[in-house]
């Protein structure tokens, strides 16, 4: 056995030069304190964006695009096809746990201050990373054409349009027209297994290999630290081995979730038919779509929708640009400015989110 | 392209009713003015109480002279109101027929109007009962104006009309459900009372499925007349056509004329026919078959067959829909096993017809054809809840090697670390 | 001792590794398994959305009706003349009983409450209150399709 490990290996190390990459894996460290939960956050995200390109490949192999096809191909697939069932609620609900997971690392790298240099494009192309990962979800949540999905892009895209300029242009082009119709479906489809993944691919392309150059970020008490001080452990095969030990019980859960709570299909989407009571957006953009009602109709001379949208764009914008702009500070823990700032972030998007169920 | 003619149609449609009230209300206009009879009374609140500006024969210009006679032109009552100008005032009951007639009757005058309309209402009205008894000087029985009235007769298919089909039942109740009025005739008085409570009377007076049948429809309109013995069954066999073919080929035909019984209403009753149920078969307590057959003769053996087929199929129907609710508890898929019990539901429904052969052998055909087809969904139902079983403990398989491999993950990685002092 | 300590060991390193390479097999198993399973093709291999196949055209009888599954709904299939075919639900207008089509009169008739339809559908007697909704018959290579008008 491990002859033939051997022999393969120098097969490809003559051809390829492997060896300084195996040197450089084996050498790579994680260091190793009471907050290295939060460095297993990033790998689960990409568990979940794998299972996600399988389940979702599957899918294609039976998924038909088009208003006349898409929610009866649907059907097929939780009905007739061997283990339809299980693929389908599998991506759904890997869909919402991906996007769980990444506001989770996203948090967690925020309190933690990982976004300091020289890791300012690693947060940045994360950001990306985090808007495209909403934007998979928005356009994957339309293809099953429901009821609900229908109505839920809709309002999605009327948002959009809100925008001042260039909201109409956008919004035309994301629902390929006027109307959200069976062009709309046809380009979200587009969207959803081409054009996202692609662009999702590059970024992740860039994020990964910035943090496998630059190594994991360690809390500012451990960098002040000699290097044999250090407390580390080798990411192979030790951390790795922990990553597996996790991916495999998240997919479990996962699995409960696909067995215990299916996901619906609902009814077929009728643009005739007016909507139905208490269309909702999906958790994730919730608290936007619930502070967007909380806004007057008017504030000063202007639409409360636009005020709010616009607000919500230069937010983004500023929690993209962070490391820019950074308020540095020498307290600790909870009276740190960007702590502070943080926990806002984090209790009103908790509080809008909770409050969207509530009424 | 049929979505071009239905436009066009539209179109016709819509054209035809602005024209049609446009002119109406021209003539409604024309008649408020010029005709003195109309004007006057207006004027002094002295027209009839069941005046309506709706009224068919007012909306077409025949106002109050058309059957009153006079001259609409004088504003003179003595003129406007002279016999010799051939007013009549208020016709007497007996001659309201032939006033009414006097238009009605014409077919090249009521054609004009409606191309089909029929003209020989006054001619079956005299056939009826009602206008025998008005040739014979009867105050108080109905003809023209007791169910059409006077004054505010709009067309039949308006919902407002006295003879609208919703209204029919109400409109002979008026008459035939007065006990005092009704004294003397020796009929009885109950049959809108009998009819409400009907499956026939529920589903036109609270469904408003004006597609059952009213009054009317078994009665006849203006020649109406209580249907005799073999008429019964004719009557109710315009719609429920396959029971009276098969009774009428039946063996119980030829005693029931015989014996001079009425044959739908000997079982069903007439006014008061209410929502069949399988308990009619049979020889239990509410069965109609022991009113005449005992135990021993051949047609109480049939009782018992035909109800055991029928009970057999209504049983494993029971069975497959409490199944296939089970399947819709548990998410799965129901489609083909709907599509296979509303098959079988639509054979129950022919076997239940069939009993009216009262032949236990095509009745047993037929239900076990039902049967068949109720098994094949219930296996189907049967497959789907094995099915959601399956995933379950598919799940707990792949649970279980997940399991294994966790913990044994766990430990090689503390072994590991252990020997190794973690680094 | 530390002889003895790394025989243990080794054993129960042994143990360990053959655990988890059985469990990673199983496990491998049972994820590739449902893969494979799903992407045999199940016995219809699409989704029927707007048509179906109703046969060769020339096994269909003369003046003939037959129920077909569409869907989840039943469509009746008539030959009235020779080629001549057409298509239409089968759910009675008035209370939903399932339509026939009579050879002798050339008519569509539901026997629950004798109504009937003609040859285009329409209601002509009895208390069926609309039309049957037709649907559209093509006939490929002899092969009897019925699509769905709706799309």
């Amino acid at each position: 056995m491990k002859n033939a490990m051997q022999k393969i290996f120098s097969w490809f190390d003559e051809r390829y030069d492997v060896t300084p990459i195996i040197d450089f894996a084996s050498k790579k460290k994680v260091p190793v304190h009471r907050h290295m939960i939060w460095y297993y956050m990033g790998g689960v995200t990409l568990f979940l964006f794998i299972t996600q390109v399988a389940t979702g490949i599957l899918l294609l192999f039976y998924y038909r695009p088009g208003a006349d096809s898409a929610y009866e191909s649907m059907r097929f697939i939780l009905t007739k096809v061997n283990f339809g069932w299980l693929i389908r609620s599998i991506h759904s609900w890997s869909a919402n746990l991906m996007v769980f997971f990444v506001f989770v690392h996203m948090f967690s790298t925020f309190f933690t201050r990982a976004y300091q240099k020289p890791r300012e494009l690693t947060w940045l192309t994360g950001f990306i990373l985090l808007a495209l990962s909403l934007g998979f979800g928005f356009s994957g949540y339309l293809l099953p054409w429901n009821e609900l999905a229908f109505f839920a892009t809709k309002v999605g895209t009327d948002i959009a349009g809100s925008v001042p300029l260039i909201g109409k242009p956008i919004m035309a082009i994301l629902r390929g027209g006027e109307d959200v119709s069976g062009a709309t479906l046809t380009r979200f489809y587009a969207f959803h297994v081409a054009m996202l993944p692609a662009i999702f691919t590059v970024f992740v392309g860039i994020h990964l290999p910035f943090v496998q150059r630059q190594g994991m970020s360690e809390p500012e008490e451990l960098a002040k630290m000699g290097e044999n001080e250090k407390k580390v452990m080798n990411f192979f095969p030790n951390f790795f081995l922990r990553d597996a030990l996790l991916w495999l019980i998240v997919l479990n859960v996962l699995l409960f979730l696909a067995v215990f709570y299916p996901w619906d299909l609902g009814f077929k989407a009728d643009p005739f038919s007016p909507a139905p009571a208490g269309i909702r957006p999906e958790w994730y953009f919730m608290f936007m779509f619930q502070t967007l009602k909380f806004i007057p109709p008017h504030v000063l001379v202007f639409e409360g929708e636009v005020v709010g949208i616009l607000l919500f764009m230069l937010a983004g914008l500023a929690w993209a640009l962070v490391p820019f702009w950074e308020i540095k500070s020498k307290s600790r823990g909870l009276t740190h400015p960007m702590t502070i700032i943080g926990l806002i972030a984090l209790v009103f998007i908790g509080v809008m989110t909770v409050l969207g169920y509530i009424f | 392209m049929k979505n071009k003619v239905r436009c066009t149609s539209w179109l016709c449609i819509l054209i035809t009713i602005i024209t049609m009230s446009l002119l109406r209300a021209e003539i409604t206009e024309k008649l408020r003015t010029e005709d003195k009879c109309l004007s006057c009374h207006q004027e002094m609140e002295l027209l009839p109480a069941d005046f309506q500006d709706y009224d068919i024969h007012l909306q077409n210009g025949l106002s109050c002279a058309g059957c009153h006679g006079g001259d609409p032109s004088s504003e003179d009552p003595e003129i406007a109101m002279s016999p010799q100008k051939g007013f009549i005032g208020i016709p007497a009951k007996k001659d309201i027929p032939q006033l009414c007639g006097k238009c009605h009757s014409k077919i090249d005058f009521m054609r004009t109007f409606q191309p089909g309309i029929s003209t020989d209402q006054v001619q079956q009205y005299f056939t009826s009962v009602h206008g025998k008894k008005l040739n014979l000087g009867d105050k108080k029985v109905a003809e023209c104006v007791s169910c059409h009235t006077a004054h505010q007769i709009p067309t039949v298919k308006d919902a407002r009309s006295s003879v609208y089909p919703l209204n029919v039942p109400a409109t002979c109740n008026h008459c035939h459900g007065d006990q005092q009025y009704m004294e003397g005739y020796k009929i009885p008085t109950d049959q809108f009372d009998k009819y409400s409570r009907s499956v026939h009377g529920q589903n036109l007076l609270e469904k408003k499925d004006i597609s059952a049948p009213a009054c009317n429809d078994c009665h006849g309109n203006h020649g109406a007349t209580p249907p005799g013995i073999a008429s019964v069954s004719h009557v109710c066999g315009n719609c429920h056509v396959n029971n009276l073919e098969f009774f009428a080929a039946s063996p119980m035909a030829k005693p029931y004329s015989e014996l001079e019984m009425h044959a739908c209403e000997q079982c069903h009753g007439y006014h008061d026919v209410g929502k069949t149920f399988d308990e009619m078969v049979g020889v239990g307590e509410q069965s109609v078959c022991i009113a005449c057959h005992s135990e021993g003769d051949k047609g109480f053996q049939s009782a018992v067959e035909i109800y055991t087929s029928v009970k057999e199929l209504v049983n494993t129907l029971d069975s497959a829909h409490h199944k296939l609710r089970e399947v819709q508890k548990r998410g799965m898929d129901d489609v083909d096993i709907s599509f296979l019990l509303q098959e079988a539901n639509q054979t129950l429904v022919y076997t239940r017809t069939l009993v009216h052969t009262f032949d236990p052998v095509k009745i047993n055909e037929k239900s076990n054809e039902g049967v068949v087809k109720t098994r094949e969904a219930t296996l189907l139902a049967d497959k789907e809840i094995k099915d959601y079983n399956f995933r379950r403990r598919g799940f707990g398989i792949a649970t279980i090697f997940i399991t294994i491999l966790v913990i044994a993950l766990f430990f090689k990685i503390r072994f590991m670390e252990k020997k190794k002092g973690n680094s | 001792m530390k002889s003895d300590q790394r025989v243990n060991g080794s054993s129960r390193r042994k143990f360990l590794n053959i655990l988890i390479g059985g469990g990673l097999l199983g496990w491998v198993g049972s994820v590739l398994y449902p893969i494979f399973s799903y992407l045999n093709p199940p016995e219809i291999p699409e989704a029927n959305v707007n048509s179906i196949k109703a046969g060769p055209a020339s096994d269909f009888p003369l003046n003939q009706g037959k129920i077909l599954k569409f869907g989840k709904k039943p469509v009746i299939l008539i030959q009235m003349n020779a080629g001549e075919f057409k298509a239409f639900t089968a759910t009675c207008t008035h209370l939903d009983c399932i339509v026939q089509y009579r050879q002798d009169t050339k008519q569509i008739w539901c026997a629950c409450h004798n109504g009937v339809y003609d040859t285009n559908g329409r209601n002509l007697s009895g208390p069926p209150p609309r039309p049957l909704d037709e649907y559209k018959v093509n006939i490929i290579n002899n092969e009897i399709i019925i699509i769905n008008p709706a799309s």
